[in-house]
């Protein structure tokens, strides 16, 4: 329960989009209608492989108009811990999910005049729920997709249909990239950019913006990381008098998770900050990898992110 | 359970009482004999029934009459309600909120209907009765924020959430301890604290944003919070403080236990679904020193708090020309003997 | 640097140059023209892109003008009050395009009213390059009548709309680019005490 309130929630539908990204619907068991969403929003899906509890945030595409239903989009990931890999081998129409209440950690600045929305592959899916919210606000937006070829976008229609020549495609196929030269001038005052895909080119486009006099405070992304798996460590949790064994496919979150301690989560992706924890002691290097602290702090070795980073070393003492 | 609401009035004759079940539910802020800051910042879960924690949002035998003294001041003055233009889904949020609330827990004097966004919504206490589309505006007889608080007691702040920060862009505040919306509208969380001494520097603000900024939906919280008010006024505004501030001079010892009450607010806070926002609500009750002392472990614990608080405390507050004779009214009812531990009467 | 324990105001960090700003919009009053001498310097390419906003106020007879003129910037406004420049302004911010930095510099009145007009055009107020120069006047706000002063150096001070004895409050809204002035004798009428000119 530390990551929230749970919804437990049945596979109504699941549609292969693309050879790698697959569509879920998610409906609630208890008949109730879903909450609404901000754009932007994720929910945590816990998924139960034979009784090993895999944990993965995935970002809402939509809810239907009546909250009968929340949809997602995953990507199969070939190195991945399990969780996509479980959803498209695993999960079929009927089968149960448990969900969390939706969490926004990439919202729509709504002081902005302007929305300049850049998604790459799978980083589609926030853009495509923030796209719907703009034009049910009549505000104005772009859409920049750009994806490996035309088959692997797995939004064209949908977003084609719904917002016309406000989204441009990018196919890297047919040498078409997004050049921050063309679409950042002339924007009006007061614009945003947001952009979430591949980490390379998360990093091209804020340098692109920085470079064309764009603020900080106008330069949005998400940088999900799925939990990347490692050389495994134990974890002493002090204070519950626990000590664990971190696999080498598993996050130590998860560790500590499956040793019966609830620790505090929210995005399972190194982001929001909530499951910050005090190291007591470790005997090896910490391998940060979130963007939550600072370079300072990761330096400081006293807190860790314990939902993306590991211990390159033997045994890790946590203040848990 | 019906409510019996009072007819009352909180300016000019000031004929405000509460009922003795209303005195037990008041919600006393001393769990212990003394007062500091604190992040005391817990769930807001459902309480103990008849509580003000029973229900999410609490209505009470005051709130026709509260509704009434609201509109008076919204009508002598429209900046208390104010929103930034950027705020409206979240004023939506909060009629849905609001609304679904009032109408689950007090079912016979609150209905609401909803067919998609076709609504109706039956406020028997205020004889209200409107239909109207949920999202649209020219549906409606005010903007949908001023809608709804018309309707439902205690003040509500929307905080839209930005470069890591709360930013309070709307709200409606006409039940205030002496501070101004129309001043503070914009600030940061930080920012519209700014004048509360003390608690910044022990980091109670840093703490406490940090909590909230990751306030997740279907877990609200809340604290509470204190000061005090001579006579029962609502509107405790500093925009009208060149006239109420006179009422801090009229206490004597004859009229202390009538004159002087104990403010308590009652703050929660939920995060919103369509808009990303937080609402934070400030439900003020009010509590006369002679009706306080009905119940004997808040009379001598109060006295306690009070006479022993600190001066920059007592400042902020207001407290500092009336605080010596409260004390002394108290002390008579405070006979030394141990308090027992919590909120509630024993 | 003007440092403050005051809350909620803000913190003007000092005119550093966004060297990649495509427009450096820059408006400034009286002594801060000093500062966008010295943050611009002599780097002819920064002055080039420069659209730039003066009113002198209290320091017209240093000629600063003339000095900021010598500089070359791309586009200079003379203005000869606050209120013309803030017009100005306005319009510029009307039309202005992403990449244009927003620099403000002199009184802290000043300098809040620009950043108030930046945040109308949906600019970012920590976007906004701030650096306080000249005097420590504030803008005020009665909380009463709701009406501005501008440059008050003492206080208590009477409020000019409705005459109320205003203690100038150390709270700052960035809204209205203006501290909160609240009655001082409300709770003892007519004990006011003697002005005191605290913000020099």
């Amino acid at each position: 329960m530390s990551g929230g309130v749970e919804i437990p929630v049945r596979v109504v539908d699941v549609e292969q989009a693309t050879e790698t990204v697959k569509r879920f619907r998610l409906a609630p068991l208890s008949g109730e209608a879903l909450p609404p969403f901000s754009a932007g929003a994720h929910v945590v899906v816990t998924m139960d492989d034979h009784g090993r509890r895999i944990r993965n945030p995935y970002s809402l595409i939509d809810r239907a108009e009546d909250g009968s239903s929340y949809r997602i989009g995953v990507l199969r990931v070939p190195n991945s811990r399990g969780g996509s890999k479980f959803m498209h081998e695993n999960v079929k129409a009927g089968d149960r999910l448990v969900i969390t209440m939706p969490v926004n950690l990439f919202p729509i600045v709504r002081t902005g005049r302007k929305h300049l929305l850049v998604a790459g592959g799978i980083g589609v899916t926030p853009i495509y729920a923030m796209a719907n919210e703009l034009k049910r606000r009549s505000a104005p937006y772009e859409i920049h997709y750009a994806m490996r070829n035309e088959a692997s976008g797995a939004f064209i229609d949908e977003l084609r249909a719904a917002h016309g020549d406000k989204l441009k495609l990018y196919r890297d196929d047919m040498q078409e990239f997004v050049s921050v030269s063309e679409i950042l001038p002339n924007q009006p005052l007061g614009t945003h950019l947001y952009v979430c895909g591949p980490e390379g080119m998360i990093e091209a486009i804020l340098k692109g913006g920085r470079e064309a006099g764009w603020p900080e405070e106008n330069l949005h992304c998400e940088r999900f990381l799925a939990p990347t798996g490692g050389e495994p460590f134990s974890v002493v949790l002090q204070r519950a008098g626990i000590t664990a064994e971190v696999r080498s496919d598993q996050s130590l979150l998860e560790a500590i998770e499956e040793a019966g301690v609830d620790a505090p989560f929210l995005c399972r992706g190194g982001a929001c900050g909530q499951c910050e924890t005090t190291v007591v002691s470790c005997d090896g290097e910490l391998d940060h990898k979130d963007h939550y602290l600072t370079e300072e702090e990761h330096a400081s070795g006293k807190k860790i992110m314990i939902c993306v980073s590991r211990l390159k070393g033997r045994e890790l003492v946590l203040d848990l | 359970m019906t409510i019996q609401f009072k007819s009352e009035t909180f300016r000019d004759d000031f004929t405000f009482s509460n009922s003795p079940e209303a005195i037990r539910r008041f919600p006393f802020p001393f769990d212990k004999d003394e007062y500091m800051y604190a992040v005391n910042i817990e769930q807001h879960m459902p309480g103990p029934i008849k509580s003000p924690y029973e229900f999410p949002i609490d209505i009470d035998e005051h709130y026709v009459a509260e509704m009434r003294d609201r509109a008076l001041v919204l009508k002598e003055d429209p900046l208390r309600c104010q929103s930034l233009p950027h705020m409206l889904t979240a004023e939506w949020d909060l009629v849905e909120l609001l609304m679904e609330s009032m109408a689950k827990n007090y079912p016979e004097h609150f209905e609401l209907t909803r067919e998609g966004d076709a609504w109706h919504w039956i406020n028997r206490p205020l004889g209200i009765d409107q239909k109207f589309t949920f999202g649209d505006t020219s549906t409606l007889p005010y903007p949908p924020m001023e809608y709804i608080t018309r309707q439902c007691q205690g003040d509500f702040c929307l905080c839209d959430q930005r470069n890591d920060d709360l930013w309070m862009d709307a709200g409606i505040v006409t039940t205030q301890a002496d501070w101004s919306l129309d001043f503070d509208v914009g600030m940061s969380f930080k920012e519209w604290h700014g004048p509360v001494p003390l608690a910044h520097d022990i980091g109670v603000f840093d703490r406490a944003l940090k909590f909230l900024l990751n306030l997740q939906q279907g877990r609200p919280v809340r604290r509470l919070n204190w000061t005090m008010t001579i006579n029962p006024r609502l509107d405790t505004s500093p925009e009208n403080y060149h006239k109420w501030g006179i009422d801090r001079t009229t206490v004597t010892p004859e009229n202390v236990g009538n004159k002087v009450h104990l403010r308590v607010e009652l703050q929660a806070l939920w995060r919103l679904p369509r808009s990303n926002a937080i609402v934070f609500s400030i439900r003020a009750y009010l509590i006369k020193m002679e009706e306080l002392v009905t119940i004997p472990k808040w009379g001598r614990r109060f006295h306690r708090v009070l006479r022993d608080l600190r001066p920059e405390l007592a400042d902020y507050k207001g407290l500092t020309r009336f605080r010596q004779m409260t004390v002394d009214y108290l002390a008579k009812h405070d006979d030394g003997a141990p308090t027992s531990p919590g909120f509630f009467p024993d | 640097m003007l440092v403050s324990d005051i809350k909620s105001r803000p913190v003007y960090k000092g005119l550093t140059v966004d060297d990649a700003a495509r427009r450096h919009l820059v408006a400034a009053e009286g002594e801060g023209a000093l500062a966008v001498l010295e943050a611009f310097g002599d780097a002819p390419e920064a002055w080039s892109r420069m659209t730039l906003l003066y009113t002198p106020g209290g320091s017209a007879p240093a000629n600063h003008a003339e000095a900021l003129q010598a500089r070359a910037p791309d586009a200079f406004h003379l203005h000869p009050t606050r209120q013309t420049l803030m017009t100005r302004l306005r319009a510029l911010l009307d039309t202005a395009t992403m990449g244009t930095r927003l620099y403000a510099t002199g009184v802290e009145g000043f300098i809040g009213q620009v950043v108030a007009a930046g945040i109308e055009h949906g600019v970012d107020h920590f976007s906004i390059r701030t650096e306080h120069r000249g005097s420590l006047a504030r803008r005020v706000q009665c909380v009463h009548c709701k009406g501005f002063m501008d440059d008050v150096t003492v206080s208590p001070v009477t409020c000019a709309h409705c005459g109320v004895p205003l203690l100038v409050r150390d709270h700052y809204s960035r809204r209205l680019a203006a501290f909160q002035g609240v009655s001082i004798d409300a709770e003892c009428p007519g004990d006011v005490p003697a002005a005191e000119e605290i913000f020099k």
